[in-house]
């Protein structure tokens, strides 16, 4: 941040340092981003999180963390767990329809060897 | 003089971890067994144990141990992989999941070519087998190429529909 706050200092009302962890991933155009995060994991937390992680990898991180955490506000139960819950369930579906049409297939291919 | 209270000697696993008194109506005991103390350590060193705390109070009593399975399974996931986390896994079943689609399209048109030269066939009255690649929620088929840091709202259909606000494809 070159002028103000990033949204993280303004939401702990605090300066906003030259070299603070949150600003280049929690700009001050996106209050709700930052609100969200600290909700679930707590701004020291996502600190620690994004302090333990190379510079080039923390944008990356700072999106997930967002993105589970808005997952998490919306279904307190499951979060993106549930998500993960419904894929597998659509997988399996998937998969029992793949293996009953090609046993269909197979089914057709030898009544049609045998009519040769 | 000391007080002749006794210890606690069943406290939970969040309250040994915490070196606290655990105390009868604890909102973690009944979650956090003593004989799993892995489990709190993992929730508490990615949500923290205050975060815990308020979402348990948030959800109804019949749902705090999904809740806090669900909690163990995305701490589990965060502390594996600390950049992607949970999204990680999402993004790799939603792959698995367009190769499933694609691949049964091709099963699909192939058996199509074989239906057409057996139409009497009994197996080939049965539609139930050759319904649309619709049924599939839009959940399941989207890859997104690139993210977008959009805040928009999310609604439960928006997470089930919506990968627009999706980060990442692998």
């Amino acid at each position: 941040m070159i002028n103000g706050r990033c949204s993280a200092c303004k939401y702990l009302r605090r300066k906003c340092p030259l070299d603070c962890i949150f600003s280049p991933y929690f700009p001050s155009n996106d209050p709700e981003r930052f609100s969200c995060v600290h909700k679930i994991y707590g701004s020291s937390n996502v600190g620690k999180m994004l302090q333990q992680l190379p510079v080039h990898l923390r944008a990356a991180a700072a999106d997930c963390l967002c993105y589970e955490a808005r997952c998490r506000i919306q279904d307190p139960v499951y979060g993106c767990v549930g998500i993960i819950s419904l894929l597998y369930q659509q997988i399996h579906s998937a998969e029992n329809q793949l293996a009953e049409t090609k046993a269909e297939i197979a089914v057709l291919a030898v009544n049609k060897n045998f009519q040769i | 003089m000391r007080s002749h209270e006794p210890r606690s000697s069943s406290s939970c696993a969040a309250c040994k971890f915490l070196k606290r008194r655990c105390i009868p109506n604890c909102i973690f005991a009944p979650y956090f067994r003593s004989d799993e103390p892995k489990k709190f350590a993992k929730v508490h060193k990615v949500f923290g144990a205050s975060n815990v705390s308020k979402i348990l109070t948030e959800v109804p009593e019949e749902q705090r141990e999904d809740t806090v399975n669900s909690l163990a399974y995305e701490a589990e996931a965060r502390l594996r992989d600390p950049v992607y986390g949970c999204i990680g896994a999402i993004a790799l079943l939603q792959r698995k999941m367009v190769e499933l689609q694609f691949d049964l399209s091709i099963a699909r048109a192939r058996l199509a070519r074989y239906t057409a030269n057996y139409s009497s066939s009994p197996i080939l009255n049965d539609r139930s087998s050759m319904t649309t690649l619709s049924e599939f929620p839009v959940a399941c088929g989207v890859l997104i190429e690139s993210f977008g840091q959009n805040s928009s709202e999310l609604s439960q259909d928006g997470l089930m529909n919506d990968f627009s606000q999706f980060p990442y494809t692998f």
